[in-house]
């Protein structure tokens, strides 16, 4: 089996413009291809983005615990290691994925008067 | 006051008419007109700043959707409350009874209430943790306590309705 074919299907159109092996021809101007990125709307809509949660000290524990489960059905203990990150280090991220449904989630928060904030993943 | 759950209500009992007061003031104290510190709390910005695009389309499709949310809780808790109408001698020992399937308008409105308060007197953490002051010194003192009132009501209606 030869693999002649194989290699001319794949070389042929990398070493297109390129003077032959031995030749003294000038080098063509045509350059290697280059692979565009495609960059459309739907592309930056993808970007990971992030809800964030705020500490509000006249916000109570219990409350935002509870706040935690219902919108995002979190089971209690998992509501509460929110709820304490936000307490003790300030904030916390809820949440995580498209821009839409974190936005959602955001406008739910901000319905039990949390401060949450929407952000893109750095 | 006693405060109680029975069946399908939360009763708040023995009510003397400084407390009555302060469970009527709820819907007025829930309004944060005329203050731009509780006004922007109350209504905060869905971004760190970085998104304005974002912002403007929030102020313009997001905050009326959530001024009529908080409106419908405060007109709740407001017709419940009317159980407390009269004046200051009929309010001596009277009661509220609060249906269940009002708790999460209360909720609402008490919470709005607490952050409304606050950001006008612009309360420190240390002030909100001190729920030991006396509500008599002043103006500020009495706005401190009606915020933990608010919240110790928050906090039976959550355990009572186990959220």
């Amino acid at each position: 089996m030869s693999a002649e074919p194989l290699w001319a299907e794949v070389a042929e159109p990398l070493l297109a413009g390129f003077p032959p092996a031995g030749s003294n021809a000038a080098p063509s101007t045509v350059g290697l291809p280059t692979i565009e990125k495609e960059t459309d709307a739907e592309e930056a809509l993808d970007v990971p983005w992030q809800v964030v949660v705020h500490n509000d000290p006249v916000n109570l524990m219990s409350y935002v615990t509870m706040v935690f489960q219902r919108v995002f059905g979190y089971p209690l203990d998992k509501a509460e290691k929110h709820m304490l990150e936000v307490h003790h280090k300030g904030r916390s991220i809820l949440w995580s994925g498209m821009r839409e449904p974190a936005e959602l989630y955001v406008q739910q928060l901000h319905g039990y008067l949390l401060l949450a904030t929407i952000q893109k993943v750095s | 006051m006693e405060i109680r759950r029975r069946k399908n209500q939360i009763e708040i009992s023995e009510l003397d008419p400084f407390l009555a007061e302060l469970l009527r003031e709820i819907p007025a104290s829930t309004n944060p007109e005329g203050a731009p510190a509780a006004e922007e709390r109350i209504f905060s910005s869905p971004t760190n700043g970085t998104e304005p695009e974002l912002r403007s389309e929030w102020k313009m499709y997001v905050e009326p959707e959530l001024r009529r949310l908080f409106q419908t809780a405060t007109q709740i808790v407001a017709s419940d409350l009317e159980q407390l109408n009269g004046n200051e001698k009929s309010l001596a020992n009277r009661a509220l009874r609060i249906p269940t399937k009002h708790a999460d308008a209360w909720l609402s409105a008490l919470n709005q209430a607490r952050l409304v308060i606050a950001a006008k007197n612009n309360f420190t953490e240390t002030e909100l943790n001190d729920h030991l002051r006396s509500p008599i010194g002043s103006r500020r003192d009495l706005s401190l306590f009606q915020v933990n009132f608010y919240g110790f009501l928050q906090e039976f209606i959550l355990r009572e309705m186990e959220y």
